[in-house]
């Protein structure tokens, strides 16, 4: 469970893409069970449960792939803050790959 | 003036020949019909990777994959030393990043991917984007291999491809911040090890040229004397470093000689790197990508000429692969059984592959997706398979007892 520092408050929900399952034991919806207030800690979160998912998500320096997108509640936090975007409560983290494609 | 440089060039490899002892015999497979063995080809493209069965006669192939479909596959390694046989794959998909896959059963199946194990260290300021060449390690220490990659680094694992570390040497080295990416990228893609001495390794990127390391990769040296840099201003074309090295092989027989094939230029050395001569005798155009030593015979070395840095297809629309057997004082065609006529292709660097058989089976794919092979020394070629996505890896590998 994901609890939010300030309100005490509820679950953050990261879905994954079928192609990342195989580090989640087929699971494509993982619900965090630690603090996190925003995209980088709900990220940080989910390496902490799989590391081998994270590693597809963002490289080693830390910067999100360059053709995987995140959405928090319909928005793709490129345009808003980042990995600084707040994860409101019970917000849903969409990881999904890009439109680019070969 | 050219000229003269030539003749004494192709002078001094006869010369070198010549004087050079018959190298000690080297692990030679005997094919034969009852044979049992499987002989494999691995086949890495840009929409995955291929792994080909045949049995020792190597007249038919079955095809299996794509394995990893839709990942890039730039290296794979079939190796057997030790009392086990293993395959590495180096996938990068264009999504999720690049990844290291194994097979314990000669590529039937693969290893589920985990956590990512080649990685820059965070204080490096650098992320892995792609693995470009694995290689073995010697043959006393079956649990090292050496991993090349891009961001141009050398990574290193001392338990069989579990865990990876980088090469320090290199990752600090002092000319690390003026190497510059090719156009595949700033790429390490060539590993080159001295069996005789435990110490010694060269490696090779684009572009940054050649390194040699003597006291086992603690510290690294340029040897790039004599290897022309084409795209710089003409009063800088043979810099310390900086080149743009497609390619270095060598025979383990006769370790010191190495060959080289630059982004213009094809190079001999006979002195582990420390000095280059130009070998470019009888070829239709001295840039390319490809070279593959023969297996058993240290003057013997292929290539597949390209036209051009800026035309990058076969010269004269011919698919011609050209092999020397006299060291580079000369180099021949090799046409039996490809297209001589409307044939844009391209060989890109590890796409030119040799078996160890005793008439050497030679290998290799363009990037239009078709895959040639040849059971006698590239006297005649066969067309294996037309209409593979783009290939830029072909390796071998034999499984199952003699």
């Amino acid at each position: 469970m994901c609890k939010d520092r300030n309100s005490g408050g509820s679950l953050i929900t990261v879905e994954l893409p079928n192609v990342l399952c195989s580090y989640t034991d087929q699971n494509p919806s993982l619900v965090l069970d630690e603090p996190c207030n925003t995209v980088g800690d709900a990220l940080a979160a989910l390496g902490r449960k799989s590391p081998g998912a994270l590693d597809r998500i963002m490289d080693e320096q830390g910067e999100v792939r360059r053709h995987v997108n995140l959405f928090v509640n319909g928005e793709n936090v490129r345009f808003l803050g980042g990995l600084g975007t707040a994860v409101p409560n019970g917000a849903t983290i969409y990881v999904l790959a890009a439109v680019s494609g070969g | 003036m050219a000229k003269e440089a030539r003749r004494k060039t192709v002078k001094g490899a006869r010369k070198s020949v010549a004087k050079g002892s018959r190298p000690p015999k080297t692990r030679r497979l005997t094919s034969s019909s009852s044979g049992n063995r499987e002989v494999l080809l691995l086949v890495g493209t840009m929409k995955g990777a291929f792994v080909l069965r045949s049995d020792e006669s190597r007249k038919k192939w079955k095809i299996e994959g794509p394995h990893f479909r839709g990942e890039a596959v730039y290296a794979l390694l079939h190796d057997t030393r030790g009392d086990r046989a293993r395959t590495f794959a180096a996938t990068n998909s264009m999504h999720w990043g690049p990844t290291l896959r194994t097979s314990n059963d000669n590529g039937v199946t693969w290893s589920r991917p985990g956590p990512q194990t080649v990685r820059f260290p965070a204080d490096s300021g650098r992320a892995l984007a792609q693995i470009w060449q694995i290689a073995s390690g010697r043959r006393t220490e079956p649990d090292v291999f050496y991993c090349g990659v891009e961001p141009a680094a050398l990574f290193e694992s001392r338990d069989g491809g579990e865990s990876w570390q980088p090469n320090q040497g290199l990752l600090k080295h002092e000319h690390q911040p003026k190497w510059q990416p090719g156009g595949g990228g700033l790429c390490l893609h060539t590993i080159v090890l001295d069996p005789e001495n435990p110490r010694r390794m060269l490696i090779a990127m684009s572009t940054g040229g050649v390194y040699r390391s003597e006291d086992g990769g603690n510290s690294w040296r340029a040897r790039n004397s004599g290897v022309r840099a084409q795209f710089m201003p003409e009063e800088q074309r043979y810099p310390e470093f900086g080149q743009c090295v497609h390619k270095v092989v060598h025979h383990p027989s006769r370790p010191g000689r190495l060959f080289l094939q630059n982004h213009w230029g094809l190079y001999r050395s006979d002195d582990w790197g420390d000095n280059w001569v130009d070998i470019a005798n009888g070829v239709p155009s001295d840039f390319g990508f490809a070279m593959q030593m023969h297996p058993h015979d240290p003057d013997t070395v292929y290539i597949v000429p390209i036209e051009a840095d800026m035309f990058r297809a076969t010269p004269e629309a011919k698919l011609r692969v050209y092999r020397t057997r006299n060291a580079g004082a000369s180099w021949e065609p090799l046409t039996r059984g490809l297209p001589q006529r409307g044939a844009y292709e391209n060989v890109l660097r590890d796409a030119l592959a040799a078996d160890s058989f005793d008439a050497a089976g030679i290998y290799f794919g363009t990037r239009s997706g078709k895959l040639y092979g040849s059971r006698d020394e590239g006297g005649t070629w066969t067309e294996i398979a037309d209409a593979l996505p783009p290939i830029v890896c072909v390796k071998t590998g034999t499984a199952g007892a003699a």
